[in-house]
């Protein structure tokens, strides 16, 4: 079998320990089909038990029979209140808001090739925040079943204005440019945030409180608000796989295969916006999951994306929930914000598996 | 001889010879073991800037609530003039605007270092934990340490410079120290940086969402980068670190072009890559800090100099100098804007993002056009 040829990245460090244990013989791609069919149950059965925790916990501490009349609707109207009012909302925009990163995480980083490269790079979150803080200045809007149509309205708007720049810029989107034109617009955008927070308390007491991420308090509302992008963005997602792994062997051998380059960009980058833009009109601008859930998603199952994809999407959503129901339950009068613990835990955690594997480079 | 042989030897020779053609027409000067190319563009684009940024300086004096002429201002910078005249410039405006072109010197020779460091365009010295640890020790130094809304008075206590130097510097070490596993590799550092990063700014974020509102608003202003309350007690340790630490960033710059072969290439034509690296990390770090001590982490600065300096210049990693005084150039203009354009004072920060970015973007668009001629 011939050994694909490692790419070797323009900007990244030197390619080290890119083992695709999947190339070899056959005897050793059945084994590690089989590692990965099993560390991607692990996941499933991860998220499962992660799910049921978010459900059985939170601030009003009411046990599991109550939780089971709750969800039967034959206890009380509390239970009822709890479960269908709160518990079951929150569990499912956790776990939808960490799916939707981790995958847009891993394209995000396949598509620039940039290990540095978290979701929010196109000004997804810089345009969701800058929208956020124009809701509370200009019309005082703080229900977060309001901001969020503000928050998809800006990520939008914020991407549109990447993509054209970098289109503009290079013509097939390509990597270099597009953090570049991310960064800048980025950064313009949470300028202007920070010039009308400076300016206004109570746009500054909104934008404080949405920028750490956070799910309480919302509604299923908010769901029925970013459902069909976080749809529509998987979708693309998955159509963008197969020509994610030819672009990361580069452009010219991806055009060399029969991938039209700029198509499978944009099909990406679309992708990449509709779930960023969903999760942080949901949650906001949890930055930490995409940027951090690919690198442990493609230690563990490997660089192809059809692998790395559905394990990103796991990962990112029961790390979200875990996090969730930590943050929960240590708080003694207030809970922390989810975004904050994921950080706070994740953080070192990620810490060490960077230290211990070696993470397969970009 | 085989005819394999002969053709290396050929070859040898050629390479030899083209060796020697390029040492022939490359013009360049060297001191020892440092030595710096001529490149005629580079040179007079790092002329022209210092130019801009002497210029900026004698205008950002200048120009305030009352007109000073800038004849007086010279006068008075050389330490000719009297009067109130020369109070104005010497105890108010010139610690501000000394303050602010240092700062934007050591902002962007420190991306210019850490972005070629790390062969990463988004590759800002933030990554290092720098700006992070910075920013947790500040924002606690307001909302814990019982800071009153005027950031000023604070600063003046020294006790938000204080606290940002020691937390930048901790950051900066638990970074490399984690990063080290035998060596310190750059990837596996940029990683570990995000992790540290990513914990320190959720600390921020916890302490910024349980202050006070008064202590968040102080506390943001810092965040964004400000010179609004500066003295020559922030000039002086600015100073000494840029006039330590930039001559020896260009005396490592041919061993920045070095590690940029990768390692293995760098290792084999005889750099030290471990020594080189740490010194590398060392110097990005004390400019940074030095830089936020004094004005707050300023938005941009570190990221986008380099960045522009590379483009105008035309060389594939920025060049340090012009870096340096682009540097310069971007934030005393954000300044003179922040002061002189608005109706309230906007902090500096704000400024250099929005005429940084616009200008990075019109450059990434206009490349295009050269290419596509």
């Amino acid at each position: 079998m011939v050994r694909v040829p490692a790419p070797t990245p323009a900007l990244a460090a030197p390619v080290r320990g890119t083992r695709d244990p999947g190339v070899g013989a056959a005897g050793v791609h059945r084994t590690t089909t089989r590692r990965r069919t099993a560390i991607v149950l692990g996941m499933v059965v991860a998220l499962a038990l992660v799910v049921v925790a978010s459900m059985l916990l939170g601030s009003n501490r009411i046990g599991v029979d109550r939780v089971l009349a709750g969800l039967m609707h034959t206890g009380s109207s509390t239970d009822d209140a709890i479960v269908w009012g709160s518990r079951i909302p929150r569990t499912a925009i956790g776990a939808a808001v960490g799916a939707a990163l981790g995958i847009a995480g891993l394209l995000m980083q396949g598509h620039t090739r940039n290990p540095l490269a978290d979701p929010g790079l196109f000004g997804v979150s810089a345009g969701a925040g800058l929208a956020v803080v124009i809701g509370v200045y200009v019309f005082g809007i703080t229900n977060t079943g309001v901001t969020v149509w503000f928050a998809l309205a800006g990520a939008v708007v914020a991407s549109v204005v990447v993509f054209s720049v970098t289109i503009a810029g290079s013509g097939t989107a390509s990597p270099v440019p597009l953090a570049l034109a991310g960064a800048a617009v980025s950064a313009l955008l949470g300028a202007l945030t920070s010039f009308l927070v400076l300016t206004d308390r109570d746009s500054l007491d909104a934008y404080r409180l949405w920028v750490v991420g956070s799910l309480s308090g919302r509604q299923i509302d908010v769901l029925q608000a970013v459902w069909p992008f976080l749809v529509a963005g998987l979708v693309l997602a998955v159509l963008n796989v197969r020509s994610l792994d030819a672009l990361g062997l580069g452009a010219d051998l991806a055009k060399g295969l029969g991938e039209n380059v700029l198509v499978a960009r944009l099909v990406g980058l679309g992708g990449i916006t509709l779930l960023a833009a969903g999760a942080t009109a949901a949650a906001g601008p949890i930055g930490f999951v995409g940027l951090t859930v690919p690198h442990v998603a493609r230690a563990l199952v490997g660089t192809g994306h059809r692998w790395a994809l559905p394990a990103s999407a796991l990962l990112g959503a029961a790390l979200v929930l875990l996090a969730d129901v930590i943050g929960r339950l240590v708080g003694s009068f207030a809970e922390v914000e989810v975004g904050i613990i994921l950080a706070v835990i994740g953080g070192p955690v990620f810490v060490a598996v960077a230290r211990r594997r070696s993470l397969v480079s970009l | 001889m085989s005819a394999v042989d002969t053709a290396r030897a050929v070859d040898t020779a050629r390479a030899a010879d083209t060796a020697d053609t390029v040492r022939a027409t490359r013009k360049g000067i060297s001191i020892g073991p440092v030595g710096l190319a001529w490149r005629p563009r580079v040179f007079w684009l790092t002329i022209a800037a210092v130019a801009a940024a002497l210029l900026l300086v004698v205008l950002g004096v200048a120009i305030g609530s009352t007109w000073i002429a800038p004849g007086t201002v010279v006068r008075s910078l050389l330490g000719l003039g009297t009067g109130p005249d020369a109070f104005i410039v010497q105890t108010l405006r010139l610690p501000r605007v000394l303050t602010g072109a240092l700062v934007g010197l050591t902002l962007a020779v420190a991306g210019a270092l850490t972005q070629t460091f790390t062969r990463n365009p988004l590759g800002t010295p933030d990554i290092i934990g720098v700006t992070s640890g910075a920013s947790v020790g500040a924002v606690a130094a307001v909302v814990i340490g019982g800071g009153t809304y005027a950031v000023g008075a604070v600063v003046l206590g020294s006790r938000i410079p204080v606290a940002a130097t020691i937390g930048a510097l901790i950051a900066a070490a638990v970074v490399y120290g984690l990063g080290w596993r035998g060596g310190v590799q750059s990837y596996r550092l940029v990683l570990v940086g995000i992790g540290v990063s990513a914990t320190l700014d959720a600390v921020t974020s916890y302490l910024l969402v349980r202050a006070q509102i008064t202590q968040a608003a102080a506390a943001s202003q810092w965040l964004v980068g400000s010179l609004s309350s500066t003295s020559w007690a922030s000039v002086w340790p600015l100073l000494i670190v840029a006039a330590v630490a930039v001559p020896v960033a260009l005396a490592t710059s041919a061993s920045l072009g070095i590690g940029q072969l990768g390692d293995e290439v760098a290792v084999g034509v005889g750099l030290a890559i471990q020594r080189h690296r740490l010194l590398v990390i060392a110097l990005a770090v004390v400019l940074t800090a030095a830089a936020v001590a004094a004005a707050g982490p300023v938005g941009f600065v570190a990221f986008v100099v380099p960045q522009i300096a590379l483009r105008l210049a035309g060389t594939n990693r920025p060049p340090l100098l012009l870096s340096a005084a682009l540097g310069a150039v971007l934030v005393l203009a954000a300044d003179l804007l922040a002061r002189s354009a608005f109706p309230w004072q906007v902090p500096v920060g704000i400024v250099t993002t929005v005429i940084g970015a616009p200008y990075l973007i019109w450059l990434l668009i206009r490349h295009r056009k050269e290419m596509s001629r």
